[in-house]
This record gives C-alpha cells, sequence and structure tokens, in this order.
C-alpha cells in the first residue's frame, strides 16, 4: 500500500504520471485550500479594523496627533 | 521522453524557466526596499508587509484560478471562438499536472514563471498607493491585477492564439503594455478613488514633496529591479524549438528561440536591446530631471518598458532612443497629471509603467509595421492602430477600469483608506509605542541592576 501509487521504482518511467499522495482527491484539496484563502481576509480584514479602531481610540485625540507628528 | 534530444530538449527547458524564477525574486526584493524607503519612518513595517503580503494571497490564487484564465481565454471568449475548454483542463488546480508528475516537467516551471509577472503586477501598483490605503484592501486589489486582470490580458494579448494577435496584429513581446501598462493604469484608477496623502496638495492644488526617508534604498532598490528584469525578459522566451513542433509557415528543420508569440528572435538580440534601452533611459532620466538619483533610476526603468514591446527585433539604436523617448514622455506626464489633476503617485509607477508602456505599444506599431505577428498564416501583421487599439485595451480597459471598480467598491463599504487620525499618527504608531515602552523596561531593570 502507498498513499502515491507508487510502491516500487521497478518500472518504465514513461508509464507513470501523477506522483502525489491522495490522487483523485484534487478537488477536495481545492475547496480546502479556497475556503483557507477567503477565511484569511475575513480574519485579517477584521483584526485590521480592530487595531485601527483601537488606535484611534486610545491616541486619537487632538493632542496626541499633535504630539506625534512633532516627534516624526 | 523518447530520444536523448528530446529528452535533453525537455530537461533544458524546465531548467532554463527556473533559472529566471529565482532571477525574478529579485524584482520583489527591489520593490519592497525602494517603497520602504520612500514611506516615512512612521510607516515603514506596515509598508514592507502591504508588499510582502501580496506574494502569499497572489500565489495561492493564481494557482486556484489566474492559470486557467491563461488556458483558457485566449479568444476573449467569443471573439475568435469560445472558452478554450480543452486547454483549460490541464491547467486547473484539480489538474495532475498541477503537481509532481513523472509524466510533465514544464507545467510547474512555466506556472512558477508565470506567476512572478503576476508579483510584478501587483506590486508595481503598491508603491503608488502607500501610507494611506488600508492593506486588506490592498491585498484584494492586488488578486483583482495579480491572479485575474493581468492574465486575461496575457491570454489575450501575450499568447500564441490570443484574439489580440490574430485581429490586431498585436505584438508587446517583453510586456510594455501586458505587464507594465496595464499595471499602471489599475493604480491610476485606485488613485483616483483613493485620494492623496494627507498635506501632499496645498490648497492652491501645488503639490509638495514628500521626501522618501532614505533616497539611497530607494535607488538600490531600483538597482534590485534592474537584476531581476533579467530573468524577466528571458521568462518571456521559448528557449528552443523546431518549426515541425511550432506548426506554423516557418521551413526547414533550424532550431530557434522564440518569443511568447513563437516569432524567432535571440537571446542575443534582447541583451544588447536590454542594455540599450536601459542606457536610453537613464541617459535621458538624468538630464531631464537634473541628475535627481531617483528619476534617473526610474528613467532607467522607463527606458526598458518603453522598448520592450519590440526590443526583440528593435536594432539596438532603435531600442536606445525609444527607450529615452519614452522615460522623457513619462518624467513630463507625471508631473504633468500630479498638477492638472491631483493624482498622488507616492513612486511615479503611473507614469514608469503606465505612461511609458502605453508609448512603448504606440511606438513599436509604427517601427515594426508590417512584420509579421505570428508564425501562423492568417494572422493581421503588426500595425499602429493595433498597437494603438491593444495599449488602450492594456491600460485602460483591463488596468484602469477595474482598479477604479473594485477601488469604488472598497471605498463604499468603507474599507479602502485608513482612519486619518491613523495616517497622522502613521500606520506604525501603535507598534513603534510598544516597542518604546518594552525597551524603557528594559533600560529601567538594568539600571537597576547596577
Amino acid at each position: 500500500m502507498s498513499t502515491t501509487g507508487i510502491e516500487s521504482w521497478a518500472v518504465d518511467l514513461k508509464d507513470v504520471g501523477a506522483i502525489y499522495p491522495l490522487q483523485g482527491l484534487e478537488g477536495l484539496f481545492v475547496i480546502i485550500g479556497v475556503v483557507l484563502w477567503l477565511g484569511w481576509h475575513v480574519m485579517q480584514m477584521r483584526a485590521e479594523k480592530a487595531d485601527y479602531d483601537d488606535t484611534v481610540s486610545r491616541h486619537g485625540d487632538d493632542a496626541s496627533v499633535n504630539e506625534a507628528l512633532e516627534g516624526d | 521522453m523518447e530520444g536523448n534530444l528530446n529528452a535533453l530538449t525537455t530537461v533544458f527547458t524546465e531548467f532554463y524557466y527556473w533559472a529566471t524564477i529565482p532571477l525574478m525574486f529579485f524584482i520583489h526584493i527591489g520593490f519592497c526596499m525602494y517603497e520602504v524607503g520612500a514611506s516615512r519612518r512612521r510607516n515603514h513595517m506596515h509598508t514592507l508587509m502591504k508588499n510582502t503580503m501580496l506574494i502569499p494571497l497572489v500565489t495561492i490564487t493564481f494557482f486556484f484560478f489566474g492559470w486557467w484564465l491563461y488556458w483558457a481565454m485566449p479568444n476573449g471568449p467569443w471573439i475568435t471562438g469560445g472558452l478554450d475548454v480543452a486547454a483549460g483542463a490541464a491547467n486547473t488546480p484539480w489538474s495532475e499536472t498541477m503537481g509532481p508528475n513523472a509524466g510533465d516537467r514544464i507545467t510547474g516551471v512555466f506556472w512558477a514563471a508565470f506567476l512572478l509577472f503576476s508579483w510584478t503586477a501587483a506590486s508595481i501598483v503598491s508603491g503608488s498607493v502607500i501610507e494611506r490605503i488600508n492593506s486588506g484592501a490592498f491585498w484584494i486589489l492586488a488578486v483583482v491585477i495579480g491572479s485575474v486582470a493581468w492574465i486575461i490580458d496575457a491570454a489575450w494579448g501575450w499568447h500564441y492564439g490570443g484574439w489580440m494577435v490574430q485581429l490586431l496584429g498585436y505584438h508587446d513581446a517583453y510586456a510594455s503594455g501586458v505587464i507594465h501598462a496595464i499595471a499602471g493604469g489599475f493604480a491610476l484608477g485606485i488613485l483616483v478613488v483613493l485620494g492623496p496623502r494627507l498635506g501632499k496638495f496645498a490648497a492652491d492644488g501645488t503639490p509638495r514633496d514628500i521626501n522618501p526617508h532614505n533616497p539611497w534604498m530607494v535607488c538600490l532598490g531600483l538597482f534590485f529591479i534592474y537584476a531581476g528584469f533579467w530573468g524577466f525578459y528571458v521568462a518571456c522566451n521559448v528557449p528552443i524549438i523546431d518549426p515541425p513542433t511550432i506548426g506554423g509557415e516557418i521551413t526547414g528543420d533550424t532550431w530557434t528561440a522564440t518569443t511568447i508569440y513563437l516569432t524567432p528572435t535571440t537571446l542575443g538580440a534582447i541583451t544588447v536591446n536590454f542594455l540599450m534601452s536601459l542606457s536610453g533611459g537613464l541617459l535621458v532620466g538624468y538630464l531631464v530631471s537634473g541628475g535627481n538619483a531617483f528619476w534617473t533610476y526610474s528613467g532607467g526603468l522607463a527606458g526598458i518598458i518603453t522598448a520592450s514591446a519590440g526590443n526583440d527585433l528593435y536594432h539596438p539604436i532603435h531600442a536606445m532612443i525609444i527607450g529615452g523617448f519614452g522615460t522623457w514622455c513619462a518624467y513630463k506626464l507625471h508631473f504633468w497629471v500630479e498638477r492638472k489633476f491631483r493624482i498622488d503617485d507616492a513612486v511615479g509607477a503611473v507614469a514608469v509603467h503606465g505612461y511609458a508602456g502605453f508609448i512603448g505599444l504606440v511606438i513599436c506599431g509604427f517601427v515594426l509595421w508590417g512584420h509579421p505577428s505570428s508564425p501562423y498564416e492568417g494572422y493581421a501583421a503588426i500595425n499602429p492602430l493595433g498597437q494603438f487599439v491593444g495599449a488602450i485595451i492594456m491600460f485602460f480597459v483591463l488596468g484602469f477600469l477595474p482598479g477604479w471598480v473594485v477601488a469604488k467598491i472598497l471605498a463604499a463599504v468603507g474599507v479602502l483608506r485608513i482612519p486619518k487620525q491613523v495616517e497622522l499618527l502613521g500606520l506604525d504608531f501603535a507598534n513603534n509605542r510598544d516597542e518604546q515602552a518594552a525597551a524603557a523596561d528594559v533600560r529601567a531593570t538594568e539600571k537597576a541592576a547596577v
């Protein structure tokens, strides 16, 4: 048994195609990949908004902004 | 692989494309240095991460759908034919040839070479929008240009069967339009919606200089882009192919290198013309900017970009003059557009890539007028009108328009631009404060230990 379908290299290479594991499940891999990609965007956008909201609430008053600009 | 010659050709081609990929990595290193150098100290790390994270996002989306678009859409579809389902099928993310496959040595390296072009397209846009765009919004835009817009233009105008090549005689061997004009147009579309950085323009519209914090780093970044550009040029060629494999009108058995259109050229030709167009751009960039280092280096880049459409065929003196002329135009247009329309393109990307690329396409139509665009029968020859229409498609239709539309949508949902206070405080403000607090804490502890 082999996850790649290759159990021995006693073969003619011209007869060999794909050599990665779990062949036949490529469609499932792609669905998982796309879900992870879209999920990443959602999590990132939420985190970025939270960061900016936090910065504005803690340091967004005129005095803090002026102080930061003086030191820039 | 049957026979020694076939085996050698396949392995050489595999290695050839592979070698272009680490070379093209330098383009991205260069863009990161250039962009971070151009930003102010309060925005450094966010600027770096904004550019860096387009790498994984464009990579995975190019795997999911970008590569399929290239193979499925050369006919439009519905301009010269339907969706090319058969060619697309071999390049879907679930195709067996997209993973390790002993029967296919080329798809992976060819995919990666195209992918590095995708990064470049997105990275060109990245520099122009620094210091005020929301990173998450930029990354969505990066996917749109890197894995959708540019690869559709490649299917149309940078493919041996592309409808623009067939009907317009479109010729763009080293991507004046298919990478640079489109990316410049896309950046301009975003900039129109995004607006300038706070303080960029006086009340009467006079632009102010927002100086790069590190001009030396900016110039070194541009130098790295030159270095990576060698990989870009080489990756645009098919390294070795024989006329029977091309299957067009070329007779005999003489093997040759070709452009992406399978028209003959040589590595020698593009090497000399790359250097001559770089030189023309540097010489004019220096003169027109009064020796300004940033614009001299950018001029070198604009020179290559302007001549790239026809650098497979130009005489080296053509390449030098065309490169110089494109640089002059890009420089003048940058400042004219900045003043006239209050467009804050922080690194001049719209000019260096967009205007120079557009102009390069138009010039190519005149200089190469009548030259066959393809080895196949029935294709239009290269001509000025076809190149002009092609430039419009690249810059406006596939560049400006998608950039503007997606930016409008992002702005409408309130995620395109960072809050005003964050822009003034600096994107790195919170991180910098945490670091300063940590450093102060360590210093206090050290003093207590004395």
